[in-house]
């Protein structure tokens, strides 16, 4: 994946001379996880920025560039560092076009490495996914796999609106062949990568595989789990979601951000105040714990896995 | 005794600055407080009569707004006006420096910079007011929206003068403008950093008015703030804020440094919000009768019109036609304020997303019929 990344970075570097991509370590070094490997060496150091280590300094700076017509694609090295350029994301980049009646564009990608698994000290695990949902005037997306990240990086850097892009770190080695020639989905659209009869298993980024292993296990027990990769977070594909728990009457959605304001219970709601009548149970959250993310020999503990969504599979056709 | 030398000669006097700052050898001032021309060694100008009495004239006619807009503010017509009474010449000094495609990024006391842009102060008066949140195209008059987060506007400015460069030649320069307050500001000192390791085209035009808010600059500093710029590794100047010459000359050649990519500087402008913070705010709780007083004897206006007599670049008609002149834009403003319509409710949907928005789009229907069912209502009970 992080490959197929390096290749959508470049696609879209080389087609249009507008975007630059920002951010610490991403040039000679190539990224912290080597997601920007050899662009500085192609594409030089006007276009590939080794920035100061300040994150607000990032999208603040990004934000100016935008107005003068670029393209900034800023990387923040880990999830919980991105809390610095909050202000800016928040405040400044979310709502700038807004601000000024439509007569600014904010064509900013921001990359943000997420989510646990890779034994990380602390800081460099979390999922702070639905604090960007909440805000309106960002796009939020996650990528699973490398077709979707090859795919998605190279539409959400096209886009005139800010996007808010989760790249599942502990994902980053998952292998697929990536065919360019290819027509890909809309970034906004939610896909069912497995189809199933019985239970609707919502997941996004990091949590898909986790949601298709347990479906494979599902099926050893002769249960058809439909597994649905969210892939845009806001917006939510209500359309796809819906169709999905309208057929399997029943709804897991598996997160590793904590349950509490998490993106679960807005898919919770949602499917609730929509297809109340098509539910056979209540919808279930499987998702991190409400702590903060624990230290890295306790995270197997913390994290959503194999069993507990199988658990939550069991509590909701046993409604 | 001249009206400033109490402030030079009454060592114990501290007010809001002014001993530390005349005392200061390196505080550019090309015109004194009572009017009199001075020169200085490496920041001088040379303006015709005319170029003189448009000075004056933006001083008066952005002070007349500024009065108007507070008036307006008391009368209900605006929910709140943040001031720029005795920062007019900083403001005006260093926005008639510009060249028309330098850019600019202000906060949100810029109405003085915004005049010197070309902004129709009925588009700033209709962002206090609450129509939009600030409907001006930055790209128009380059001059960008008001930043109500103190100091996120320098980092913007940085990146926009990066995008200067990128964009090949250092034509042009980029002007942030920030307070004493922004100045204890993350986003403020990355800015700094940046623009210095980047060489970046950013002049950060600081207005140390002395207060932000209530708290004094005893609470934003423990040295002057134009040394702050040594420390990023680019020159700090700092001007007589008052001195509407010395504004527009120091400005000047921090524009022509980071054209000619000798990169950032720090402008200092000294000066002092003869104002409230903003119209919800009672200084009078926090400071002095009498340092107000001190520094109405620095008045920016005053010191002009003192100048402009004392040469004889003007006489008393041009100030009555001045004065026509601000009457007849008050007016306007006054007018033109009262009319300024409510937006539609279902403008709250538009420019989200430049993409478009199917959720927005759904809100925005159910919305709309939500609305439609009261006029429905009403219409059944007539």
């Amino acid at each position: 994946m992080a490959r197929a990344l390096n290749e959508g970075l470049r696609k879209a570097m080389e087609a249009d001379p507008k975007v630059l991509v920002m951010g610490e370590d991403v040039g000679k070094l190539g990224g912290v996880f080597r997601v920007t490997d050899g662009l500085q060496k192609d594409f030089g150091e006007d276009r590939v920025i080794d920035t100061p280590l300040s994150e607000s300094g990032i999208v603040g700076t990004a934000i100016g560039l935008a107005m003068r017509g670029f393209r900034p694609v800023c990387e923040i090295q880990f999830d919980g560092f991105v809390f610095p350029a909050f202000d800016q994301i928040v405040s400044q980049l979310a709502k700038l076009r807004y601000r000024s009646s439509g007569n600014v564009r904010m064509p900013v990608t921001i990359r943000i490495p997420f989510g646990g698994g890779i034994g990380a000290v602390e800081h460099h695990s979390e999922s702070p996914e639905a604090l960007f949902c909440h805000v309106a005037g960002l796009k939020v997306v996650s990528c699973s796999n490398p077709v979707d990240a090859y795919f998605m990086i190279q539409q959400s850097i096209a886009s005139d609106d800010p996007v808010i892009f989760f790249e599942p770190k502990r994902r980053y080695w998952e292998k697929a062949e990536v065919d360019p020639a290819m027509t890909p989905d809309p970034i906004d659209a939610a896909r069912v990568v497995r189809p199933g009869r019985d239970v609707t298993v919502v997941a996004y980024g990091p949590m898909v595989k986790t949601a298709m292993d347990a479906a494979t296990a599902a099926e050893k027990e002769g249960r058809e789990l439909e597994v649905l990769d969210l892939r845009s977070l806001s917006p939510l594909d209500d359309a796809t979601l819906l169709e999905s728990v309208r057929r399997t009457g029943r709804c897991v959605v598996v997160h590793e951000a904590a349950g509490n304001g998490g993106l679960g219970a807005e898919v919770a709601a949602r499917v609730s105040e929509a297809a109340f009548y098509s539910l056979e149970a209540p919808v279930l959250r499987v998702t991190g714990l409400d702590t903060p993310y624990p230290p890295s020999r306790l995270e197997e503990t913390y994290l959503p896995d194999l069993d507990r969504v199988l658990d939550a599979v069991d509590r909701v056709l046993a409604w | 005794m001249a009206v400033g030398d109490s402030f030079v000669t009454a060592g114990d006097l501290d007010v809001a600055g002014l001993t530390a700052r005349e005392r200061d050898p390196d505080l550019v001032q090309l015109l004194t407080p009572e009017g009199e021309r001075v020169h200085h060694p490496d920041y001088d100008v040379s303006l015709s009569d005319a170029d003189y009495r448009s000075l004056y004239r933006d001083l008066a006619l952005v002070r007349r707004v500024d009065v108007e807009a507070t008036a307006l503010q008391r009368q209900g017509e605006l929910g709140i006006w943040a001031s720029l009474l005795g920062q007019e010449a900083a403001q005006v000094g260093s926005g008639r420096a510009l060249a028309p495609d330098d850019m600019v990024f202000p906060t949100y006391r810029e109405h003085g910079v915004a005049w010197c842009r070309g902004v129709d102060p009925m588009v700033l008066l209709g962002l206090f007011r609450g129509v939009n949140l600030g409907g001006w195209d930055p790209a128009v008059h380059n001059f960008g929206l008001y930043s109500i987060v103190i100091g996120a506007q320098t980092l913007h400015a940085t990146g926009y003068a990066m995008g200067m460069q990128r964009d090949g030649g250092d034509k042009n320069a980029v002007v942030a403008y920030f307070g004493d307050g922004a100045s204890s500001q993350g986003d403020v000192n990355e800015a700094f950093v940046w623009a210095a390791v980047y060489n970046a085209p950013v002049v950060f035009f600081c207005q140390n008015n002395q207060w932000a808010i209530s708290e004094p600059l005893e609470r934003q500093t423990r040295i002057p703030l134009f040394k702050r710029a040594h420390g990023f590794g680019f020159p700090g100047i700092r001007v007589d804020g008052n001195d509407v010459l010395a504004s527009y000359a120091v400005t000047k050649k921090s524009l022509e440094d980071a054209r000619s990519g000798q990169g950032p500087t720090l402008i200092e402008a000294f000066t002092y919000r003869m104002g409230a913070h903003t119209t919800s705010d009672d200084p009078t709780r926090y400071r002095l009768a009498s340092e107000l007083e001190a520094w109405k004897l620095r008045d920016p206006l005053e010191r002009m019109k003192s100048f402009l007599y004392k040469q004889q670049i003007v006489d008393q008609s041009f100030f009555t036609a001045l004065d026509a002149e601000a009457d007849e834009l008050a007016r306007r403003l006054r007018t033109g304020c009262r009319e300024m319509p409510d937006p539609e409710p279902l403008a709250i949907f538009d420019h989200v997303y430049a993409d478009g928005s199917t959720h927005l789009d759904t809100q925005r229907a159910g919305f709309e019929s939500y609305l439609d069912s009261f006029a429905d209502t009403a219409e059944e009970t007539r």
